[in-house]
């Protein structure tokens, strides 16, 4: 079926989990290092490892970045909350149990704005964000591997286990029709701008830092219960969400059709063949008999403490966006190229120190961005939001002209120093001296009759013919537009 | 034992399953009239646990116990893997899991 028929049949619900890891200094429970790098297992203390005896202990920074998350997502942060135990058995989870809340989440009740590709704009609900630790990694050994023949076994390291999360769940998200795989991941990049924004969370999906759950179902139409659904886990990337939500919806719709059920299960996405398949199978999956983790306290946040972290919270990014969009004059297009880019902060940065929106924009996603991607390194790492500015300043002032300037700016990047520095260092400012542009035009005029005899004959575009000599006997110093007008004006004497 | 249980066997025998423990039939029902018995002297604290008494998960009136988000001391590989009944290296070495990816 096509996924056209699918949506145009069948009204799709999605339901997304999030997990952000927190860019805390220390993971959930324990003082070990909450950082990736350095060996296997050295991030570890007794409690990274659920050793006999280890107390946990709360880290006061988790359950801040926690409080801001929760408030920047329009939650209520809970009067009263505590942790719980989800038991269950898998090598990663040292303790037998992973360290999380259930019954009473530090934030709930809230929303986000999500903006589509065309502008509209979808309030996705929010039922609850809560707090809980990671999972240490499994490597999987032997078989086809071949490492040791016949073997089959899992390396675990313990390095991420404790490391502070939140999830994020919404409530069902209804009414996006055919719009279901955009919203779904247009939602999840909302998310992650507001914790690059919030400074909780470095974010990067391609490390894991956010990870996604994506629950989907379908309905005959609108007015109808909701369907069973299905929950694809741990989808890393924008577009595999996309792909993974499409998959879905007309797998489901297939069945559907041909009047078979949807089972209620936990599937996978495959990258390569951007498939989903069924989980582990078992009746028991979700008896986690979840319990108050009688080793915290509950918490109680003051009411002052989440007011001030309520009064500190950055401008959030769809805010900012508003706000650039009408200081800059850009279209919502090159607003989001900007931003996809990741060079709203350069260009932002670049506007301050002096330069046109238009320059700062022309240079970072233009010239900057062709020379970062040509070395596989960010536009960032080769120039300053100053360094930009002052090269846009040079251009308005007439003493470099676009060919110049990207001399200029390799020189920069080169590491010779300032625009100024780098125009004087290597002889680049446009010819002022007019004798010499003068004679130039004089010789230009006097080697093409023909072009002249054209120009006179009211054939203005002939004048680019002249142009080529007199930018090779400048050195391409000239100022063009100077040079026009000095042809125009010798051709009519 | 009571005429009625608070807990059956069948009960009894699903938690051992999620437990990982495998009993015995003798130990199921022997566990069973166990539980129900200690189920009943707990219950016997609702008898005395009034409106005004809201129920709780921790009996010391303590909230917000949390420490600073700074690094402390870590055990090294070698101290981390001196328990484990296997290791490879610097990991620890366990059974494959059955039906994983």
């Amino acid at each position: 079926m096509k996924y056209e028929d699918a949506v145009a049949k069948y009204d799709p619900v999605i339901g997304i989990e999030v997990h952000v890891e927190l860019g805390t200094a220390t993971k959930m429970f324990d003082a070990a290092p909450n950082s990736f790098g350095g060996g296997a297992n050295t991030n570890v203390t007794p409690v990274s490892l659920g050793l006999p005896g280890a107390l946990p202990s709360v880290n006061r920074t988790a359950v801040e970045y926690a409080v801001k998350i929760g408030l920047a997502l329009g939650c209520e942060i809970a009067e009263s909350c505590r942790f719980a135990r989800k038991n269950y058995f898998y090598p990663d989870v040292p303790k037998n149990f992973q360290t999380s809340q259930y019954d009473e989440p530090i934030a709930f009740d809230g929303s986000v704005d999500v903006e589509l590709d065309d502008g509209e704009i979808i309030t996705v609900p929010i039922e609850r964000a809560h707090m809980e630790e990671d999972a240490g990694k499994n490597t999987h050994v032997g078989g086809s591997s071949g490492r040791i023949h016949g073997a089959e076994y899992s390396l675990v390291d313990y390095n991420r286990a404790g490391v502070p999360l939140v999830e994020i769940v919404t409530r069902p998200i209804t009414g996006t029709g055919a719009g279901a795989p955009e919203v779904a991941s247009s939602y999840v990049r909302t998310l992650r701008d507001i914790f690059r924004a919030l400074g909780v969370s470095e974010a990067r999906m391609e490390q894991g830092n956010v990870r996604a759950d994506i629950n989907v179902s379908l309905r005959p139409s609108p007015d109808a219960p909701l369907g069973t659904r299905t929950e694809t886990k741990n989808v890393n990337s924008f577009r595999s969400i996309e792909r993974a939500v499409r998959f879905e919806i007309v797998r489901q719709a297939e069945l559907l059709d041909a009047g078979e059920t949807v089972v209620q299960e936990t599937r996978h996405f495959h990258e390569d063949t951007g498939e989903t398949s069924p989980g582990r199978v078992k009746s028991d999956a979700d008896d986690y008999r979840y319990f108050p983790e009688p080793d915290l306290v509950p918490l109680v946040p003051p009411r002052d403490w989440i007011e001030e972290l309520r009064s500190g919270l950055p401008e959030l990014p769809a805010e900012r966006r508003r706000r650039l969009l009408g200081e800059w004059g850009f279209s919502e297009l090159e607003m989001r190229d900007i931003i996809n880019a990741g060079l709203l902060d350069a260009i932002e940065q670049t506007v301050s120190a002096g330069a046109s929106p238009a320059a700062a924009r022309k240079w970072w996603t233009g010239e900057i961005s062709r020379l970062a991607k040509q070395d596989d390194r960010e536009p960032a790492e080769l120039a300053t939001p100053v360094q930009v500015a002052e090269l846009a300043e040079l251009i308005e002032a007439g003493k470099l002209n676009d060919k110049l300037a990207r001399k200029v700016l390799a020189g920069v990047i080169a590491g010779e120093g300032s625009p100024r520095d780098v125009m004087a260092g290597r002889g680049l400012e446009i010819v002022e001296d007019t004798g010499a542009l003068q004679e130039a035009v004089e010789q230009a005029i006097a080697d093409n009759p023909d072009v002249v005899e054209k120009i006179r004959g009211g054939k203005m575009q002939a004048i680019g013919a002249l142009m080529g000599p007199i930018m090779k006997a400048t050195r391409g110093q000239a100022d063009a537009g100077k040079a026009r007008e000095m042809i125009i004006e010798r051709i009519n004497a | 034992m009571s005429e009625k249980s608070a807990i059956t066997s069948a009960e009894v025998a699903h938690l051992a399953d999620l437990a990982r423990i495998a009993m015995s039939e003798e130990e199921l029902s022997s566990l069973t009239g166990d539980l129900n018995t200690i189920l009943a002297n707990v219950a016997r604290v609702s008898e005395v646990a009034t409106e005004d008494v809201p129920a709780t998960s921790h009996p010391i009136p303590l909230s917000n116990v949390m420490r600073e988000d700074v690094v402390g001391e870590t055990l090294t590989a070698a101290e981390a893997l001196a328990g484990a009944p296997a290791a490879d290296g610097d990991k620890f070495v366990v059974p494959q899991i059955l039906g994983e990816d």
